[in-house]
């Protein structure tokens, strides 16, 4: 199924570069409800729908829509279901877009529940580990904060139906839950830990950096610290494979220097266009256009 | 001395369900679970650390109401070792162990705060039930939360 949407997303990836046209959702119409702010998720949700000649339907603001008057989820969602053909969600409560397909007569897209899933995000990754690097036999490492971020916990689920080698580099008050470790052994995967950069990206395919939130921390001196220990620069990556991709889900603060961007090891910005074939591929096999 | 006597402590009934072998202290659980409050008609009686062949266990008598199976079973999430007995004319006329379902609505709330089921939503708690060796553990069916300790704090 996975290699399915992903060989999916191949076939529709000049369509999402504009060098072709399509149409092949002209007609349907794609409902976007957004209860918590996003740009990219939304946007090349967006986009996607558009490039391939269908339509969007917004939700507008919450606070100026019947939410705010108290409508539950259940309602709204049998509403838009109305007058959509899918539903793409984002809401701050885990387990909503459960809830919500449950009530809806149209497929409803998981855009992100809480703490939950954000499955796109990784349908994303691995399309571009597949296009970048290559997903039988990966070696990847992984680096930031490793115990919240629910990006690089899905990933890391996801690379087990392949097999990979998976070093994690963390600060100690950001490690990985052992749950989780203990969980990816059973399923195959190799996992070291380390908590340092240098050694973590001498011999991988696939460097996926992060986001470290300040929050986080204490003070401001324990944040710049762990910061400065994960911040990936040029003279870094001198070290590392020529082939070897840079990854981050963006936005990204000071974890990787601008000057990392000129190097043929940064990946980022492709990753994120490549959220438009996928989620095209998404629309067009859950709107009945492609099989 | 006659079994009866050792074991009889409230009046025999006629027809009801007898359900046996409750692990101890977990009895009045078991009445939340069955949705049994005083409001409810009917005699029912409960014993609380009964000395039983296996320790201590409780014991709930209800009067004129044949539990089905699928409330029975619901309560082997919180006594999993319960036995319930049919009683016809004074006499056991089925018994059974519960049987722990597979999935269970509207019984235990989500322990996760955040969790969609706990708003507002027209929707009962939903888990999937799983029978580990380390005991019972509940999977929220919306936001895959795990309750594996005191299920019985967790009873809506
Ligand atoms: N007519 C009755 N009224 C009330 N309780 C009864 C009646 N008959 C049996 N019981 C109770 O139901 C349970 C099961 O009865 P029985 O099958 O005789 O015992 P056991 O399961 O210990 O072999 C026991 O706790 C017993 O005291
Ligand atoms: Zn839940």
């Amino acid at each position: 199924m996975i290699d399915h949407i992903l060989d999916t997303a191949e076939q529709l990836e000049d369509i999402a570069r504009n060098k072709e046209q399509s149409d092949i959702l002209a007609g349907k119409i794609l409902a976007v409800l957004f209860f918590e702010p996003s740009t990219r998720t939304r946007m090349s949700f967006e986009t996607a729908i558009m490039r391939l000649g269908g339509n969007v339907l917004n939700l507008g603001s919450v606070d100026i829509s019947s939410i705010a008057k108290g409508e539950s989820l259940a309602d709204t969602i049998r509403v838009v279901a109305g007058y959509s053909n899918a539903i793409v969600l984002r809401h701050p409560m885990e387990g909503a877009a459960k809830l919500a397909s449950e009530f809806s007569s149209v497929p409803i897209l998981n855009a992100g529940d809480g703490a939950g899933h954000h499955p796109t995000q990784t349908f994303l990754d691995l399309y571009t580990i597949r296009r970048e690097s290559h997903l039988e036999g990966l070696k990847i490492a992984l680096a930031g904060d490793l115990k919240y971020g629910r990006t690089v916990h899905s990933l890391c689920y996801a690379l087990s139906h392949y097999g990979a080698d998976i070093t994690l580099v963390s600060p100690e008050e950001l490690r990985m839950p052992q749950e989780i470790i203990n969980d990816l052994k059973n399923r195959g995967l190799n996992v070291t830990e380390t908590d340092s950069m240098e050694s973590a990206i001498k011999d991988v395919d696939v460097l996926y950096m992060t986001r470290v939130q300040k929050e986080r921390f204490p003070d401001d001196a324990e944040y710049q610290k762990v910061a400065n220990r994960l911040k990936i620069t040029p003279e870094l990556l001198e070290s590392a494979r020529s082939e070897m991709k840079i990854m981050h889900p963006l936005p990204r603060t000071t974890e990787i220097d601008p000057g990392v961007d000129a190097t043929p090891h940064a990946c980022y910005f492709q990753q994120s266009f490549y959220g438009v074939p996928v989620r095209m591929a998404l629309l067009a096999l859950v709107m009945g256009a492609m099989e | 001395m006659s079994a009866s006597k050792k074991e009889i402590r409230v009046q025999p009934i006629e027809n009801g369900t007898v359900i046996d072998h409750i692990t101890a202290g977990q009895a009045l659980n078991v009445l939340k679970i069955l949705g049994i409050s005083g409001v409810s008609s009917g005699v029912v009686s409960v014993l609380i650390n009964a000395p039983g062949e296996a320790g201590n266990k409780d014991v709930v008598k209800i009067e004129g109401r044949e539990l089905e199976a699928d409330e029975a079973d619901r309560i082997s999430l919180i006594a999993p070792n319960a036995t319930i007995n049919i009683i016809r004319d004074f006499e056991v006329q089925e018994k059974k162990n519960v049987e722990i379902p597979r999935h269970v609505e509207g019984i235990v709330k989500c322990i996760n705060s955040n969790c969609i089921s706990n708003s507002n939503e027209p929707v009962a708690s939903k888990f999937e039930v799983r029978n580990l060796k380390s005991g019972i553990e509940l999977r929220c069916d919306y936001c895959e939360r795990v309750i594996s300790e005191n299920i019985a704090e967790h009873l809506l």
